[in-house]
């Protein structure tokens, strides 16, 4: 069973017609890459799943159920994750702040509850070690080098048993190094069952990890196949619009 | 003291604790202030006196308690200009209940109620409304003025009632030698040095300061945070305004007028950015405190009181110039 389904999905700004009667399926350990030109509503795909707003039209479903996501807890709560293309960081605030922004950890007993700094830091390190970034727990964001807010980014899907993550360009703005090293972790998502959804303008990306891939133009999905029946030359001609549909 | 003085996340920083230190805005204010003290005591016969050092504290105490508030309002990159007619509706609204005959407490509720009332309208108008603190708050400043003058006739109050004597205590009084305005800053002071760095809700409004729209995607309550900033603001001027009217022995509707630029200015010279994301209680206090101390020596040493809000009004002014002058030598 698909752990996650578009059914129909529109989404209109105004008059601009972002997304147009989109559907789409993921399975538990599956990675799709998901490819179009800038503006081709792809991050709005993404925020419609995080619960950043609701479709117009359409349904969602999460392992079978109807969901509404009202809110990007709403999301949270069944599951999802996210990573957003502008990667929504404090800058004012440490590294592992920003890992546990809004849902900061405590102890104490009953009403009386402090933030856990210790844990907080010491579980913030543990991620960043997992990752292979060289990220410091109590540096400041704003200190930081792209890689090192990418990883900040990242790590904050790994705090809780999600079952789909969503990557908005995960690998824009890093190193060479850096950029294995997120699709290293990409694949061990999907070893553990987790559904990744990997936006990214970068064809060997989604060559490298991803199982399917597709393409977005202007707000229609215009492909939806198995990598290994595609070629870069054939998704570069359906983002371009020189190949109509595969 | 560290909690205190860490500016947001300060202590977490990994620079070394001395470049950490001089970076400082906190820190060179305090040098600044103690600095002024020593040169102020040999300077003149009358600033290292008992009781000038008694009644400078207490003064200070008036505006860093509001400035606490205000702390939390400027964290969240909001400004709250109405807390001077606050103060004023608050003092107003005690002596009125109490000049009627209605003991302390009853008083005290009353005024702290409405001080919260004025910061709830602020609140829901600039977190679920989506109005310009500036705005909001500037129209809060005449309302509370005049509804100050409405519910006081716009006479002077001088006489509270049975309680009348309970009030002065508090206000103008002292415990252990020290001024209870004093003792009151000093355990607000403590409190909200802790509730930043140790609660969620104190996490959360550093968070909105920084980034709105990542604190919102990520989960924080930022609506409710941001107006519970208000709602603190108010209570702040509230009580401030219980121990300004006890200490004064009278209240005209002109209590707090101009405030808001004392408590700004204290809560901007301690280090808090009008941009949001950084800002701390310690900050707070000795911003008020380096205020107040050159306040007093302009008066001690003889010059004209007509230059204080030149005074005042440049120290804001140079605060935030300092501040953007660090930052972008950081950056
Ligand atoms: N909040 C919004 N209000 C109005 N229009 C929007 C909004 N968000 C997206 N759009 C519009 O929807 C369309 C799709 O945008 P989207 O951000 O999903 O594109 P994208 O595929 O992620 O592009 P990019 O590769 O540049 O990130 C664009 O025309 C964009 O201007
Ligand atoms: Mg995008």
């Amino acid at each position: 069973m698909a752990v996650l389904e578009l059914n129909g999905i529109s989404k209109h700004f105004g008059a601009i017609r972002a997304l147009n009667n989109v559907t789409l399926s993921l399975e538990a350990g599956e990675v799709l890459g998901l490819m179009g030109d800038n503006g081709a509503g792809k991050s709005t795909i993404v925020k419609i799943i995080a619960g950043n707003f609701l479709p117009s039209e359409g349904e969602i479903r999460v392992e079978g159920r109807p969901v509404r996501f009202h809110r990007p807890i709403d999301a949270r709560d069944n599951g999802i994750e996210v990573v957003y293309q502008d990667l929504a960081l404090c800058d004012n605030l440490t590294a592992a702040a920003n890992v546990y922004l809004g849902r900061e950890l405590r102890r104490g007993i009953g009403p009386f509850k402090i933030i856990d700094y210790k844990t907080m830091y010491s579980r913030s390190r543990e991620l960043f070690a997992e990752l292979k970034s060289e990220t410091r727990p109590r540096d400041l964001v704003r200190q930081m080098s792209g890689g090192q807010r990418q990883a900040v980014a990242i790590a904050r899907t790994r705090l809780s048993q999600a079952r789909i993550v969503l990557m908005d360009e995960p690998t824009a703005a890093i190193s060479v190094r850096q950029v294995a090293e997120v699709l290293q972790l990409i694949e061990r998502l999907r070893d553990q069952g987790i559904a990744v959804i990997l936006i990214s303008h970068r064809m060997p990306d989604v060559f490298t990890v991803a199982d399917r891939v597709a393409v977005m133009r202007r707000g229609r999905k215009v492909a939806d196949k198995r990598v290994a029946d595609s070629s870069p030359e054939e998704v570069t001609g359906l983002i371009t619009g020189a190949l109509e549909v595969a | 003291m560290t909690s205190l003085t860490s500016h947001d996340s300060g202590a977490e920083q990994t620079h070394t604790r001395w470049s950490g230190l001089l970076a400082n805005q906190v820190f060179w204010v305090a040098v600044a202030t103690v600095l002024a003290c020593i040169v102020l005591s040999f300077a003149t016969n009358s600033f290292a006196t008992s009781q000038n050092l008694f009644n400078v504290t207490r003064n200070f105490a008036f505006v860093a308690i509001v400035a606490l508030g205000m702390t939390a309002v400027i964290v969240t990159a909001g400004i709250d200009l109405s807390v001077g007619s606050t103060i004023g509706l608050a003092g107003v609204v005690i002596s009125v209940v109490m000049h009627a005959g209605f003991s302390i407490w009853i008083g005290i509720a009353a005024a702290l109620l409405s001080a919260v009332a004025v910061g709830l309208v602020n609140g829901i108008l600039i977190a679920y409304v989506g109005m310009q603190p500036f705005v909001v708050t500037l129209g809060m400043l005449s309302v509370g003025r005049s509804l100050a003058m409405v519910i006081s006739q716009n006479r002077t109050i001088f006489e509270f009632g049975p309680d009348g004597g309970k009030l002065l205590a508090l206000g103008g009084g002292s415990t252990f030698g020290i001024a209870n305005p004093v003792l009151v800053l000093i355990v607000l002071a403590l409190a909200m040095g802790f509730i930043f760095r140790f609660t969620r809700w104190g996490r959360h409004i550093f968070a909105v300061g920084g980034n709105e729209r990542a604190a919102n995607l990520t989960g924080v309550p930022v609506r409710r945070r941001k107006c519970s900033v208000y709602v603190l603001c108010g209570l702040m001027a509230g009580i401030a305004a219980v121990l300004e009217v006890g200490w004064l022995g009278a209240v005209t509707t002109g209590l707090g007028t101009g405030d808001e630029l004392r408590v700004i200015a204290a809560t901007v010279v301690g280090g808090a950015n009008l941009m949001g994301g950084v800002g701390s209680a310690f900050g707070a206090v000795i911003g008020a405190a380096l205020i107040e101390v050159i306040r007093n020596s302009l008066i001690l040493l003889g010059v004209n009181s007509f230059w204080q809000g030149t005074f005042v009004g440049s120290f804001i002014i140079l605060a935030v110039l300092f501040n953007r002058l660090s930052r972008s030598g950081n950056d």
